[in-house]
């Protein structure tokens, strides 16, 4: 265990030394032996190293424990604003990644970073493209990016737009050709009635020609005449209404320009009645419960098509969508949580067996994990999927309490991909980043985190980690106001350098966390060392057998490739099932389910050995 | 207390209310001729613009949320209805967070805030007013006298006029947005007031539908 807290007055200097565990003036240090239970300290204790940390902008007091700060780029200038921490006009926002790039969403547009070097992300383009929330995807030649502000244009012009009807006015979802990056070109714009605020691309399994976009709009429906067919009437009854759908978009991907809406299915009706309005009305569960919203929109949708379904993080809803035809949505279950304000965004498990909902309670600029604070409250909630159906298995929330000047509530993240285990990395605004394991969905527990002091001391700045994902190897932070942070995870009693080391064979060529991918393990000996020390965690062998096998393992990684090296593996494996046999017969104690795991990964590698 | 029927339309944000019969509901295909983008502005980073009516709305916004804080710290001590002190709370809590953003929002731009004691009945200008006794109200804006009414009653009679005086109140809030939105000229084109100005719109709906159902659930 190994955890450091370390002052920085300079921000351009990067000490190589930040593993280690420093002990300067204003900073914590806790050490405790090498496989220590204890963490030296208590989550949200008052010991807790992200209590109290000192303020500033790009000089702010740091606190991590199991990853570590690579590198921190600011916002170029063009996308910041050097008067203040706090203007909303140019707030980072979400992220996607393609090859060596990644692309940070902007109130103001867009920015992109050549990232072929982790520790020395360098800006690799920007565009200018105001409209606000600055959602982004990257898909092939294409960037998709949302717009919902009134100040958005076609023309991306920065110079606003006018009065309630304005032909020049643009909300709705964009549509970049990037094939030469030094070029962007928009080669489409789709308007929709309440603009966009997230979307996400869906693939088609059944057609890799056509991508589709599900947009989420959430703001104010416009006008008819600047729209046609928008109608602003909040009213269920009248069909035409722009409330209570989601928007369903297609893209040809041979011809981008010639993308647009196809539908705004009726995704929240009765399929019996009709009723348009048919989830949460809105208000409170009863006594002492929180006041959920209305669901008349989607918050955002994480769509996974490769098991046919999507979640949508719909306002007073979380809903599991059937995606096997990604034109034509359709409701399969919904869940309401009397401790949810806001459905806010969604990451499934691997395996497509739990899901996890968020709550942006406060909406984001607010204070809400104050000490106070209820801890079910402006969290997670992770649910098991079962037939189908979403039981909710438990509540995470960071658990460290923040100040009254840092927003913070639960935000986007995603899965880091530990074979084994089910672990997501997330954003908590101005709370930081904290990695959290949900392998046992009704036991989520904290491995690692990220922490800054405050924006301000006294001012309360909308700040702090948007988005938190891990991409091939590292994890990638976009800040709001502070720029791209990247991190490593490092070994921990909660996380094996093997674990990592497996973690990082998962790589992927484009990642949108919204349109999550299957992790797969490639058949690597590092792979079956990291069910071993899962194993060995959970106590799931016994000693002696334990220490056979990782002689065996060590012997086999000494051996040549080849046919004794296969026939040895073959052998351990054959041996690991005898175990697991006993241990279901009731002959020895273990987790069966874990040994048989490491036999399948070791026949993994010694079948493809060649 | 204005009519209000359970599907009321209620001010249509941008205040064109979209009567238009329209053979694709919320459908709205229309893709825009690729135009040429703006590559890094050579203006340089700047502030987003905004008008004198986007600062009003603030300043009187402020002072609005003041009022719906004033009302709220009166239901201790007069309901005994739980729903209805934890709907007090929730207001404080949200209204005095969004007070706190909006000064941020004036500060950092220079701009004044309203004067604390300065009384909101006698602000002037064009924004969402009412006339009352020849004072110009913001709307949903109460009197002292509906103040001190609402001061002097407990229990049932309590729950009822504080709920009907808030949904009331809340009714201005979004009238003021309203106009914010359609006084012509580049409004609400700042996003931090954009954003609040949304929030201000859905919030403040979805806690009148609540109060709506709180007021029939106490007639029963």
């Amino acid at each position: 265990m190994r955890l450091s807290m370390l002052p920085r007055h300079e921000p351009t200097v990067r000490p190589a030394a930040w593993s280690g565990c420093l002990m300067l003036a204003a900073g914590l240090c806790f050490s405790t032996a090498p496989g220590a239970a204890q963490s030296g300290f208590t989550p949200g204790g008052d010991d807790d190293p992200r209590v109290g940390l000192a303020a500033g902008w790009h000089d702010a007091e740091e606190a991590s424990w199991n990853m570590e700060l690579l590198a921190s780029q600011r916002r170029p200038d063009d996308f910041r604003n050097p008067e203040t921490p706090g203007d909303g006009g140019f707030s980072n926002t979400d992220i996607g990644f393609q090859d060596d790039l990644v692309f940070v969403g902007n109130y103001h547009g867009f920015t992109v970073y050549d990232i072929s070097d982790p520790k020395n992300p360098e800006l690799r383009a920007s565009v200018v493209c105001p409209g606000g929330q600055g959602d982004l995807s990257v898909f092939g030649d294409l960037v998709f990016i949302s717009a919902q502000e009134n100040r958005g244009r076609v023309d991306c012009g920065t110079q606003g737009t006018e009065g309630t009807v304005d032909p020049d006015r643009f909300r709705g979802v964009r549509v970049f050709d990037i094939s030469d990056l030094d070029n962007p070109v928009q080669v489409a714009a789709v308007q929709t009635c309440r603009g966009s605020h997230t979307h996400t691309v869906v693939t088609d399994p059944s057609d890799p020609e056509t991508i589709y976009i599900y947009n989420s709009g959430t703001s104010f429906v416009r006008s008819a005449e600047e729209l046609e067919g928008c109608t602003d009437v909040r009213n269920p009854n009248d069909p035409t209404t722009s409330f209570w759908s989601i928007d369903v978009i297609r893209v040809p991907l041979a011809a981008p320009e010639q993308a647009h809406l196809i539908d705004s299915p009726r995704v929240f009706a009765d399929e019996e009645t009709g009723e348009i309005a048919a989830l949460w009305p809105g208000g409170d569960h009863g006594e002492g419960t929180q006041s959920s919203r209305d669901t008349n929109q989607c918050h955002d949708i994480t769509a996974y098509p490769e098991i046919g379904l999507a979640a949508g993080a719909c306002s007073g809803n979380g809903i599991l969508f059937d995606i096997s035809t990604p034109a034509i949505p359709v409701r399969m279950n919904e869940v309401v949580d009397p401790n949810f304000a806001y459905w806010h965004s969604a990451t499934f498990n691997n395996d497509g067996t739990k899901v996890i909902f968020t709550d942006e309670w406060g909406g984001g600029s607010a204070p809400r994990c104050l000490a106070t604070d209820r801890p079910e409250w402006g969290a997670n909630a992770i649910f098991d999927i079962v037939d189908g159906r979403m039981q909710l298995a438990s509540y995470y929330k960071l658990p460290a309490p923040q100040t009254e000047t840092e927003n913070c509530v639960a935000h986007n993240g995603s899965l880091v991909p530990v074979p084994g285990r089910d672990i997501k990395v997330q954003a908590w605004y101005q709370g930081g980043i904290s990695v959290f394991d949900f392998t046992d969905s009704e036991n989520p527990y904290e491995i690692a985190f990220f922490d800054r002091g405050p924006l301000s001391e006294t001012e309360l700045f909308t700040g702090g980690f948007w988005s938190a994902y891990w991409y091939n190897g590292q994890i990638y932070g976009s800040e709001i106001s502070r720029g791209l942070d990247v991190f490593e995870l490092t070994p921990s009693e909660h996380l094996s350098e093997n674990e990592i080391a497996a973690a990082n064979l998962v790589r992927f060529s484009e990642f949108n966390p919204q349109h999550q991918p299957r992790n797969v393990w490639p058949p690597e000996m590092v792979v079956a060392r990291a069910y071993y020390d899962q194993l060995l965690r959970h106590d799931g062998l016994l000693q002696d057998r334990a220490a056979v096998v990782a002689t065996e393992l060590d012997r086999i990684d000494g051996l040549p490739v080849g046919t004794e090296a296969r026939a040895a593996l073959a052998e351990l494996a054959t041996e690991l099932w005898e175990d697991a046999r006993r241990v279901d017969a009731g002959e020895e104690v273990g987790d069966a389910e874990r040994i048989r795991t490491l036999a399948g990964a070791l026949l993994d590698v010694a079948t493809t050995m060649r | 207390m204005k009519a209000f029927s359970g599907h009321r339309v209620l001010p249509a944000l941008l205040g064109v209310v979209a009567l238009t019969a329209c053979g694709s509901p919320s459908k709205a295909p229309s893709s825009a001729p690729p135009p040429p983008i703006d590559r890094m502005s050579e203006e340089g980073p700047e502030g987003y613009r905004y008008t004198d009516a986007d600062v009003q709305f603030m300043q009187n916004m402020i002072l609005h949320h003041a009022q719906a804080l004033e009302m709220s710290r009166r239901a201790p001590g007069r309901t005994e209805r739980e729903d209805i002190l934890l709907l007090a709370r929730r207001i404080e809590r949200s209204q005095g967070d969004e007070i706190a953003l909006m000064k941020r929002w004036l500060e950092a731009r220079g701009e004044e805030l309203p004067e604390s004691g300065h009384h909101p009945h006698e602000h002037h200008g064009h924004h969402a007013a009412e006339r009352e006794h020849g004072v110009e109200l913001m709307a949903g804006m109460l009197t002292e006298a509906q103040l001190d009414q609402l001061a002097a009653t407990e229990g049932p009679e309590f729950d009822r006029l504080f709920l009907q005086l808030m949904v009331y109140h809340h009714e201005g809030a979004l009238d003021m947005v309203e106009e914010l939105f359609s006084v012509g000229g580049r409004t609400a084109q700042d996003p931090e007031l954009f954003q609040f100005a949304s929030h201000v719109n859905s919030d403040q709906r979805i806690e009148i539908t609540r109060m709506l159902e709180m007021l029939r659930a106490g007639e029963r």
